[in-house]
């Protein structure tokens, strides 16, 4: 039994943005694999809740006409594991979402929901970080579309303005185009568990695959909001294809990220941590890419 | 016979299509729901609970707090037997609910409104005002001479301090030559996670109150509830359906007599209590946490001169259970490795922390992680073959307790050990495993374990049992030892059908206890429902039989010892010629004009025996050191659990047993804020008990060595699968990274500190 205020049903996104607009104290709600269990803490106990469950609209994995893959904001994780757009471009983010709980909850979680709650533990969330995703948002006065680090404004706090909803995240094709990418999630257990680090890696290399073109990396629970790793990726960005330079990346993301002291975990054990999954997701992100590094 | 085979359980149909009745089911949806107010500091006493805003929230039906328990009824919680003799008797130190806080989630109120919803807010909207007292988490700081005080009667917070003393300990240790090893020894505060939380309804009938609850006791639950309400034994009904897991934490009286209470002052009106997963791991009972010191003088050729033990048990806030964790476990120390020169010295510790009470193993995982890992750190100081120092030195054949009388009649320990390095190949593994460098390496280990079956004779030991014909020649059987999930029932039905000489669908189990009727017994623990209950069905069958053989004679004219039943039939042994079923007998007997009798027996077995239970684990884990990871790649338990009634259903119990011992030994902790004293991570989220997907393929093997003492030759098996995964899984990780690790779990973080500390990162 929940404390819930009242239930509204949208129909639409237009529906939708009305019944946020007729009631502005509301939580709009999804699959509610978060919301429910913070209403049940007493979090948001007696809330009124916007559904956007019914919204077939916003469900699917698609081109648009630029090429760029535009993943509908209810799309639930165990359907993104298994689209063949997301497999043949972003495979990646299909693994990733299957490390989020358990089945039940990769069935009725969706990655609207998981980016909407802004937590940095979210097993989506670094990966877009790690594709320069862009996050669509509808609203009263239309929709406006924003880099996923903007969207994150700080932890548990998203850049949702009134009676707006997220429809859409979409990965540019410039930004999938020719990389791959890997994902490790460092948690207790091998299921139903939260990262206690998560990152995400991905590459670009030369027709050669001599040269990396591009490295990315983006980590969640390495600060308050996901983050990317923007030293450690200038130092392998051009540079040759070698274990010294996996090396000299890794190490590297210690002057980007912030890991905190909590009882979850101690800041020197995340960092060190830190250092060896992005060692081991770069190495593997060149292994998919066709790529070979000495030693 | 149907003791042997591997029978379904007899509630499997029910159970997988959903039938089968627990307590939420049973309830009646007009009950009024309570929920427990728990207070936000770790010690001191409530000044005031500001309850006025929480009752004007509709649907609230009344709030009670501990300024309202006026009749001061102190009542023990323990499953123990009741003793008649006062010094004997568990300490009775709980309130329905209390102004003396004493730990951070004591029960200070309670709500009870008309549905959860209304429950809940109200407890959100209740203000409490507390003086604060100094409070201490640490069993060695709890008994300093100014640490605060939790009970007054107990100084130094020492609930209780045993030793044993063997030999001359002192004396034995100026032999020349001796190599001393000595360590100290760490094991969390854990929670049983049974999948169903704690529950329980109450409601009145007449001057009389039933109470239907998740209990593994319920006799002893009927008693605890009478001494809590100061009212008549015989005015408390309580009754036992099926449970989701209990593990122990249902050995203790939890909620029944605050539900019982609440219904009471409520005028009678049905009263549900189901205790939320938050409030199960902190506010009803946890593992204890035993820190172990042991000192240990061996001789170069891996005997031993001397042995010492001090053992320091933390007990939480309130006695429950109390020292017999502990004493249990430093029990075991002289007697699994037997040596003439032994101290030891137990010491359970109040603290402000979440009380300590009985869990699977009840103190032994504790004792076996001291006791194995320090085993191990001997066996390499004199780089002996683990193996081979342990069967120099483990309790030999023909071994004998002073106390127990309980005796050591086949080379188990052996037995266990050859099997279970075979099965996971051992030798091989072992030499491959020497000296590895590299960031991913493997080791294998393993650990021994001591158990007993039952609790004689440090307490009551008795089964009673009830059985009853129909019409048709089926019979109910009916027993004070319960079904909580283990498989009891199924056990009991082989056996009376064994012994009756029906078939297995003839025996109809009465699974639900209900002290007005069921035969009294002390419910389910120390691994004894099986031992136990075996007596009193064997004895009861036999006196049943004998009542029908007797019947038979009426019937038949044929002498009753020339008249056997088999397969539900009466036969005459001279010429083994069927003369008439069970149930054609029975209806005779109900329905005779001349001489009708219901035929039925009853009877009470007093146990006055008790039986050891060995075996061991094997476990081969791969550690990823950079990661500070253990993945855990095989596992095996050994157990000689004397004959199995039913090989299917232990090899499940073992299963369930080891899957606990792996999260011991890697993952679950329950952790307390420093500065406050609450509970981090009670919750199953934050508290990392292993899943499906943490486990290799668990593999549980045996040794049938009949029993001598046991009335169908099988002896414990419920605890004993827990007791020696998590030091098997440490020893693998030693032997994988070369480092000891002698705080469970084995946790990551704990990995990361140790490798750090020996250069390995």
């Amino acid at each position: 039994m929940y404390d819930i205020k009242a239930l509204y049903e949208a129909e639409n996104v237009p529906h939708a943005i009305q019944l946020l607009q007729e009631h502005p104290e509301a939580q709009i709600i999804a699959g509610g694999s978060d919301v429910l269990v913070q209403m049940r803490e007493g979090k948001r106990a007696g809330k009124e809740l916007v559904s956007i469950y019914m919204i077939d609209d916003l469900r699917g994995v698609s081109y648009e006409e630029d090429g760029a893959i535009r993943i509908g904001s209810l799309t639930s994780f165990s359907h993104i594991t298994r689209d063949p757009i997301i497999q043949k471009h972003i495979n990646v983010l299909g693994e990733a979402v299957d490390m989020v709980g358990g089945p039940q909850i990769r069935n009725i979680g969706t990655i609207g929901g998981n980016t909407c709650n802004g937590v940095t533990s979210a097993d989506s969330a670094s990966t877009l970080h790690a594709w320069d995703a862009i996050v669509e948002l509808t609203g009263p006065n239309g929709i406006r579309r924003i880099p996923i680090k903007d969207f994150y404004i700080k932890a548990g706090k998203v850049d949702l303005q009134p009676a707006e909803l997220q429809t859409a995240i979409i990965i540019p094709k410039a930004a999938y185009e020719g990389y791959q990418g890997h994902y490790i999630k460092y948690a207790m257990r091998n299921a139903m568990d939260i990262a206690t680090t998560g990152c995400s890696v991905n590459v670009k290399l030369s027709a050669d695959k001599k040269i990396f073109e591009d490295v990315r990396i983006a980590y969640g629970v390495a600060g308050p909001v996901p983050m990317r790793a923007p030293s450690a990726e200038a130092k392998a960005k051009g540079k040759a294809v070698s274990s010294a330079t996996v090396k000299e990346f890794a190490q590297a993301v210690l002057d980007d990220i912030h890991p905190r002291d909590s009882w979850r975990a101690a800041k020197d054990f995340r960092q060190h941590i830190a250092v060896v999954l992005a060692e081991r997701a770069l190495k593997e992100s060149i292994r998919l890419a066709g790529g070979e590094i000495d030693g | 016979m149907l003791v042997g085979k591997k029978v379904p359980r007899v509630d499997a149909y029910d159970k997988v299509i959903g039938r089968t009745k627990y307590t939420d089911d049973l309830c009646d949806k007009s009950a009024y729901i309570a929920r427990i107010l728990h207070a936000e500091i770790a010690h001191g006493k409530v000044t005031a609970i500001h309850t006025a805003e929480a009752e004007k929230i509709p649907g609230v039906v009344k709030i009670f707090t501990c300024f309202d328990v006026e009749e001061k009824h102190y009542f023990p919680t323990a499953g123990h037997p009741w003793s008649l003799d006062p010094s004997h008797q568990d300490v009775a130190d709980r309130l329905i609910l209390t102004e003396h806080v004493r730990f951070y989630g004591d029960d200070i109120a309670a709500v009870v409104a008309e549905n959860e919803v209304a429950a809940a807010q109200a407890l959100r909207a209740i203000q409490v005002e507390y003086e604060e007292y100094p409070f201490v988490m640490d069993v060695q700081e709890a008994m300093k001479d100014d640490a605060p005080q939790l009970h007054e009667e107990y100084p130094h917070n020492i609930l209780k301090h045993t030793t044993i003393r063997k030999g001359n300990y002192e004396e034995a240790i100026q032999e020349p030559g001796l190599i001393k090893v000595e360590g100290w020894y760490d094991t969390p505060t854990v929670q049983h996670c049974h999948i169903e939380n704690f529950i329980c309804t109450a409601e009145m009938e007449g001057d009389r109150i039933k109470v239907v609850s998740s209990t593994q006791i319920p006799h002893i639950v009927r008693r605890v509830i009478g001494q809590a309400l100061g009212m008549d034994w015989g005015k408390i009904r309580v009754i036992k359906p099926y449970i989701g897991g209990g593990f122990g934490n249902k050995q203790d009286v939890l909620y029944e007599p605050l539900c019982a209470w609440l219904c009471w002052k409520l005028g009678g009106h049905l009263v549900k209590l189901d205790v939320p997963r938050e409030e199960t791991f902190v506010s009803n009972r946890v593992r204890h946490a035993i820190r172990s010191h042991i000192i240990s003088w061996v001789r170069p050729d891996g005997t031993f001169a001397a042995r010492k033990l001090e053992a320091f048990s933390d007990q939480g806030a309130y006695a429950s259970h109390g020292h017999s964790i502990c004493a249990k476990g430093v029990g075991a120390f002289p007697q699994l490795y037997p040596c003439d020169n032994v101290e030891a010295d137990a010491y359970t510790i109040f603290t402000n922390k979440p009380v300590g009470g009985a869990m699977r193993g009840y103190g032994i995982p504790q004792a076996m992680w001291a006791v194995e890992c320090h085993t191990e750190e001997i066996a390499a100081k004199l780089k002996m073959d683990p193996i081979q120092f342990r069967l120099k030195n483990l309790m030999p054949v023909g071994y004998v307790d002073p106390f127990s009388k309980n005796e050591m009649y086949y080379d188990t320990f052996r037995q266990c050990m050859e099997k279970g390095m075979a099965a996971i190949d051992y030798e091989r593994k072992y030499k491959e495993y020497q000296n590895q460098t590299g960031d991913i390496r493997r080791g294998i280990g393993m650990a021994v374990f001591w158990y007993n079956t039952a609790v004689w004779p440090i307490s009551l030991e008795s089964s009673s049992c009830r059985m009853v014909l129909n019409q048709d020649g089926s019979l109910q059987v009916q027993l004070g030892e319960t079904e909580i999930g283990q498989g009891a029932d199924t056990a009991y039905a082989q056996m009376t059908a064994d012994v009756l000489g029906v078939p297995l669908e003839a025996v109809h189990v009465v699974s639900c206890q209900d002290t007005d009727v069921t035969p009294f017994g002390t419910g389910a623990y120390a691994s004894r429902q099986t031992y136990t209950a075996g007596f009193s069905i064997r004895q009861t069958a036999l006196l049943l039989k004998e009542r029908i053989l007797k019947y038979a004679q009426e019937l038949t004219r044929m002498a009753p010892y020339n008249l056997d039943i088999v397969d539900g039939k009466i036969i005459r042994k001279t010429d083994n010629r069927e003369l008439m079923t069970l149930g054609e007998l029975s209806a005779a007997a109900l329905y005779s004009l001349e001489h009708s009798q219901h035929l039925s027996a009853e009877s009470t077995y007093q146990i006055k025996s008790n039986a050891y239970s060995f075996g061991c684990t094997f476990a081969e884990v791969e550690v990823d050191i950079p990661m500070c990871k253990v993945k855990l790649l095989d596992i095996v338990n050994v157990h000689d659990a004397g004959t199995l009634i039913n090989p299917a259903l232990a090899e499940a119990q073992v299963h369930g047993g080891m899957s606990m011992g792996i999260g011991y030994g890697l993952s679950e902790r329950l952790l307390f804020d420093p500065k406050t004293g609450r509970a981090f991570n009670n919750n199953l989220l934050d508290y990392k008990i292993s899943t499906f997907m943490d486990h290799p393929r668990l593999k549980a093997l045996f040794v049938e060595n009949p029993e001598p003492t046991s009335a169908f030759g099988t002896k414990a098996l419920g605890e004993p699968p827990t007791c020696s995964v998590a030091p098997a899984i440490r020893n693998a990780v030693y032997q994988a990274s070369g480092v000891f690790i002698n705080d469970a779990p084995v946790t990551p973080h704990n990995l990361f500190r140790k490798l750090k500390e020996e250069g390995l990162l």
